[in-house]
């Protein structure tokens, strides 16, 4: 049941923030902030209560589950279920969406109660996709999560705030057609085999593939998430999008919507298909380092400090892809790093250009220059997290990047190699940023208030959060290892599926002795 | 006839009467509440009279059958019109313009779209064809005063006339062939001889006749101008009930005469599929005008169902009569906020009377919202589950390139759907809202609406007893 509230908790705060909206404009971010805290604090405590536990995802191995028929003459319940991967998520987006709903209080002035409730209803979409394992579920929730997005960007965005949704919404949404197109071939395929229909995750997973049907279903489900991730050639939408949404928006999209799009890659394309997944492996990592290259190169040709964020997204959602088709316990468990560390640090990026764009007007670096001088606890942020998107040692981002280059260059070396030029050209773009911004000479004769105490929390929180995970990776390594276990362990025999009970894994990690860090099982990948 | 058989008949037979009732009574006296009284007593009691049905259903002569299809679909279609009587009453006060006669024409049409669903006989089928459109030629011209509106139902008259030819011709060449009107004997006569190319020749026009009234392309010239031309709720009454009950035809003759088994119609229509959603599609694209957008966008949807259609199969035909719900909700809730909106000197479906429509009237601003993320397939509306049972059939009888044809519709009619809920919640232009209805929310029209609000939301969160209820209905049939 408390997997419900997961989800019920944001949709309520939503639904009050706008029946009090119409009183006072305060009281729907409070009850919005409220929500969310609330979320905060479920998620957390599941966390802290869950131990050493084993909850890999593999059959009758959820953390928590809750399943409810819904329609009954499709084979479609209402089955959510928590892992270590999806808890990790969940904290994340509860995290964020405390971060969101606190960076929108003086920026977001005009209907304030709407505003929250499209906040909270992106966040409870978000939450949905983390938690659902039927497949019928999880894309509606996937759908749910796009359309309160596009009218933050296009309510509440920037200049160009209508161009940037509706191109938002196409490619997510042609990605998304896609994506039910495998599930649905999928389900028959399944139903026609065991002559029950459903569309229950773990039902699916047990589906014999012909290799060339399981390619294009694979390819489907790719497609969806590629989009979502985003992958190379798919990625137009992200730059606009980014950087016309509301802070709130930009902060959402990409900390936690972009990886929706990793998550559904390991959760669904890769253990639902192994085999194709082992055979477009290659394809997949060349992707995602030419996505690595080109994000950063971009990144360094903006003068839209907005832009060059959302650039560097690219660039590090390109490490995910690379780590996720390694298929080794390092590269997977640096992936997990990876996801959380950039939705911090990148967040953070994303709420300092936005303090910067309600005081200076302007998102154009050309016309910046000098801030720290006025700024300093500001400049000192965006440093720190300018370092941390560089991938400075320390911070929870080198951690995750280190660890993927670390897992491809087993499988891979010369892409190992194109991927780790991609951290060179992030400390060019980081530093440069700053240079543009805080240093030199003014361009124009600014005077601008330095960090609120409102806003210095909500960066001093996301700093605490990065150096946690910078210095100290190992309680979310412990969370997310059981699940990536369990990957690489179906990927190292994709034909015969990995389908052995929660009892026999646990007398083998006993055998295996505590190996408590991310030792390096598997390498199937090669 | 039986008592059985007049029983069965009785939901025709109370529609008839009543029509004739609100005639009589207007000889008499006048008065707009009566005749809307008598309207929505004589549906109700068809409804009911639909609830007392036989069980298994009754053949009546050779030319009817009424059965668990044709009940079903009866029930649709009496509840749609009845909505679109709610709907009209407060739109049509505001005019000065006869009004009880409207009235009489709904009920008419009602009878005859009634009496498509139950046709299994050349004979009934094109009768029923003819109350309908002879009914919808009226209630297109109606209010005289409009602009465009007897250019409409001239337009209307002509082409749906022209079609009536066709479809006659379709028919002459089947009964030359084989000797018979009824569906299911003709078709077994024409399958026992092998299709030859005269009776695939009868079938096709025929097929062009359902074509037209549909409106798929190429037959789709009049829509856009006849919906435009004509009053709003004539216009929601023109894209629902009058489509769905000749799409219920459709199926009927198709699961009589076996035409998704016939590899020349199969192709055929799949071409006519694809060409009628790229065609409706792209033709919505360029609309600034809502009634003219949801006139193609109802030709794609159009386009949508025959995906299904083709599919075949008892999933497909779920799917099928569950779109069709799911689309007359959808479409009458869109009219709806078109009809509420109109002012009494000209109808708000210009995309500018949506601009800011969430300041005026929030309300009416989510009802279209949703109205129209229905119509898109999004999450939470009854579309949502309509397209994705739609893609299931398709995907369920390995019709790829029409599945991946309507996944690329889909996504191209996005644009043109969130234009106009962008406009309604828009900031700009908040003011400038033109004629908002000063007399408040008619009550009736506030009922219809939230009816049709509450039935969006729940056929897309619960839509299992829907569901189980069509599924029900479709194996009993066949």
């Amino acid at each position: 049941m408390i997997l419900a509230w997961l989800v019920i908790i944001p949709l309520a705060g939503g639904l009050l923030a706008v029946v009090l909206g119409r009183l006072s404009a305060t009281a729907a971010r409070a009850a919005a902030l409220v929500a969310m805290a609330g979320e905060l604090a479920l998620a957390a405590g599941l966390w802290a209560g869950c131990g050493q536990m084993d909850f890999s995802g593999r059959p009758g191995c959820w953390l928590a589950e809750l399943n409810y028929p819904w329609i009954a003459p499709l084979g479609v319940s209402f089955h959510l279920a928590i892992d270590g991967l999806s808890l990790l998520m969940v904290v994340l987006t509860a995290f964020l969406g405390l971060i969101a709903v606190l960076v929108s209080w003086r920026e977001i002035t005009q209907r304030v109660g709407s505003f929250h409730l499209h906040l909270c209803l992106v966040l409870a979409g978000i939450v949905g996709v983390f938690l659902a394992v039927d497949l019928f579920l999880f894309y509606f929730f996937w759908e749910l999560m796009l359309i309160p997005m596009y009218f933050l960007i296009d309510l509440w965005g920037h200049e160009d705030r209508h161009r940037s949704a509706v191109k938002f919404f196409l490619f997510t949404q042609l990605g998304g057609l896609a994506l039910l197109l495998g599930i649905l071939a999928l389900y028959f395929t399944h139903g026609r085999q065991s002559g029950v229909y459903t569309f229950d995750y773990l039902a699916l997973q047990a589906t014999t593939l012909a290799p060339r049907a399981g390619m294009l279903m694979m390819l489907g489900f790719f497609l969806g998430f590629a989009v979502k991730l985003p992958a190379f050639p798919l990625h137009p939408w992200l730059p606009d999008a980014h950087t016309q949404a509301p802070t709130a928006g930009s902060v959402i999209l990409a900390g936690l919507m972009l990886k929706t799009g990793a998550y559904g890659l390991l959760r669904f394309a890769v253990p639902l298909f192994p085999h194709a997944s082992q055979q477009i492996a290659p394809v997949a990592m060349a992707i995602g380092v030419a996505g690595i290259l080109y994000g950063a190169a971009m990144a360094f040709a903006q003068s839209d400090i907005k832009r060059l964020v959302a650039y560097t997204s690219v660039s590090h959602l390109g490490f995910v892809l690379l780590g996720i088709y390694s298929f080794n316990m390092l590269a997977l468990q640096g992936v997990v790093m990876q996801m959380i560390c950039h939705g911090l640090s990148t967040g953070a990026l994303f709420v300092l250009a936005g303090l910067l764009q309600d005081r200076l007007h302007t998102r154009q670096m050309g016309r910046m220059g000098g801030l720290w001088a006025m700024a300093p606890k500001m400049g000192a942020a965006a440093m720190f997290f300018a370092m941390a998107s560089l991938g400075l040692p320390g911070l929870g981002n080198f951690v995750g990047e280190f660890l993927v280059l670390l897992g491809a260059y087993q499988v891979n070396i010369p892409l190992a190699c194109a991927a780790t030029a991609g951290l060179v050209i992030a400390t060019i773009y980081a530093i440069w940023m700053i240079q543009q911004a805080f240093h030199g000479r003014p361009a124009e004769p600014y005077r601008m208030p330095d960090l609120r105490v409102r806003e210095s929390l909500v960066i001093l929180a996301m700093v605490v959060a990065l150096l946690f995970l910078g210095l100290y990776p190992q309680p979310v390594l412990d969370t997310s290892r059981a699940p990536m276990e369990y990957l690489t362990e179906m990927m190292s025999r994709p034909v015969t599926r990995a389908n052995s009970a929660c009892n026999e894994l646990h007398a083998l990690r006993s055998a295996d002795g505590n190996s408590t860090t991310a030792s390096g099982r598997g390498g199937g990948g090669q | 006839m039986t008592a059985d058989q007049i029983i069965a008949l009785m939901p025709l037979l109370i529609l008839a009467a009543a029509a004739i009732v609100v005639m009589l009574g207007l000889a008499v006296r006048r008065s707009h509440g009566f005749t809307l009284a008598v309207t929505v007593a004589g549906m109700l009691a068809a409804m009911v009279a639909l609830g007392a049905e036989p069980a298994g259903g009754a053949q009546v002569t050779s030319l009817l059958v009424i059965d668990s299809f044709s009940a079903f679909f009866m029930k649709v279609i009496i509840s749609a019109s009845l909505l679109v009587a709610l709907l009209a009453h407060g739109y049509w006060s505001a005019r000065a313009v006869e009004r009880e006669e409207f009235y009489i024409l709904l009920l008419l049409a009602t009878a005859g779209a009634a009496a498509l669903t139950a046709a299994v006989h050349f004979a009934s089928f094109f009768l029923a064809l003819e109350i309908l459109s002879a009914s919808l030629y009226a209630m297109i011209a109606y209010d005289r005063e409009r602009p465009r509106a007897v250019e409409a139902g001239i337009k209307y008259l002509v082409l749906a006339g022209a079609s009536s030819a066709v479809l006659l011709f379709g028919v002459a060449l089947v009964y030359a062939k084989a000797g018979t009107l009824e569906m299911a004997a003709a078709s077994g006569k024409l399958a026992g001889g092998g299709l030859d190319p005269l009776s695939v020749a009868g079938v096709a026009m025929i097929l062009v006749g359902v074509g037209f009234k549909l409106a798929l392309v190429p037959f789709h010239l009049w829509a856009a101008d006849v919906y435009e031309g004509a009053s709003a709720p004539v216009a929601a009454y023109v894209a629902t009930v009058s489509k769905g009950a000749i799409f219920a035809l459709l199926v009927r003759l198709a699961a009589a005469m076996n035409i998704q088994a016939d590899p020349q119609l199969q192709a055929a229509l799949g071409t006519a599929a694809i060409v009628t959603m790229f065609g409706g599609n792209l033709l919505a694209l360029m609309q600034r005008n809502l009634k003219r957008m949801l006139a193609y966008s109802s030709i794609a949807h159009m386009g949508y169902l025959l995906v299904a259609f083709l599919a075949g199969g008892e999933m497909a035909l779920t799917a099928v009569a569950f779109y069709l719900v799911a689309y007359f909700i959808t479409s009458l809730a869109a009219f709806g906020v078109m009809i509420v909106l109109s002012g009494s000197a000209r109808d708000a479906d210009a995309l500018e009377d949506y601009v800011g429509l969430s300041k005026a009237h929030p309300v009416l601003a989510v009802i279209l919202a949703a109205a129209l993320l229905s119509l898109a397939g999004m999450p939470l509306t009854a579309g949502f589950v309509g397209k994705f049972y739609l893609l299931a059939a398709g995907v369920g009888s390995g019709l790829w390139v029409l599945v991946a044809a309507l996944v690329i519709n889909s996504t191209l009619s996005l644009f043109y759907y969130l234009r106009f809920v962008a406009a309604a919640y828009s900031r700009a232009g908040a003011s400038a809202q033109a004629a908002p209805p000063s007399r408040g929310l008619p009550s009736l029209a506030g009922v219809a609406l939230a009816v049709l609000m509450i039935l969006l939301v729940w056929l897309g969160v619960y839509p299992s007893p829907m569901i189980q209820n069509i599924q029900a209905v479709m194996s009993a049939w066949r």
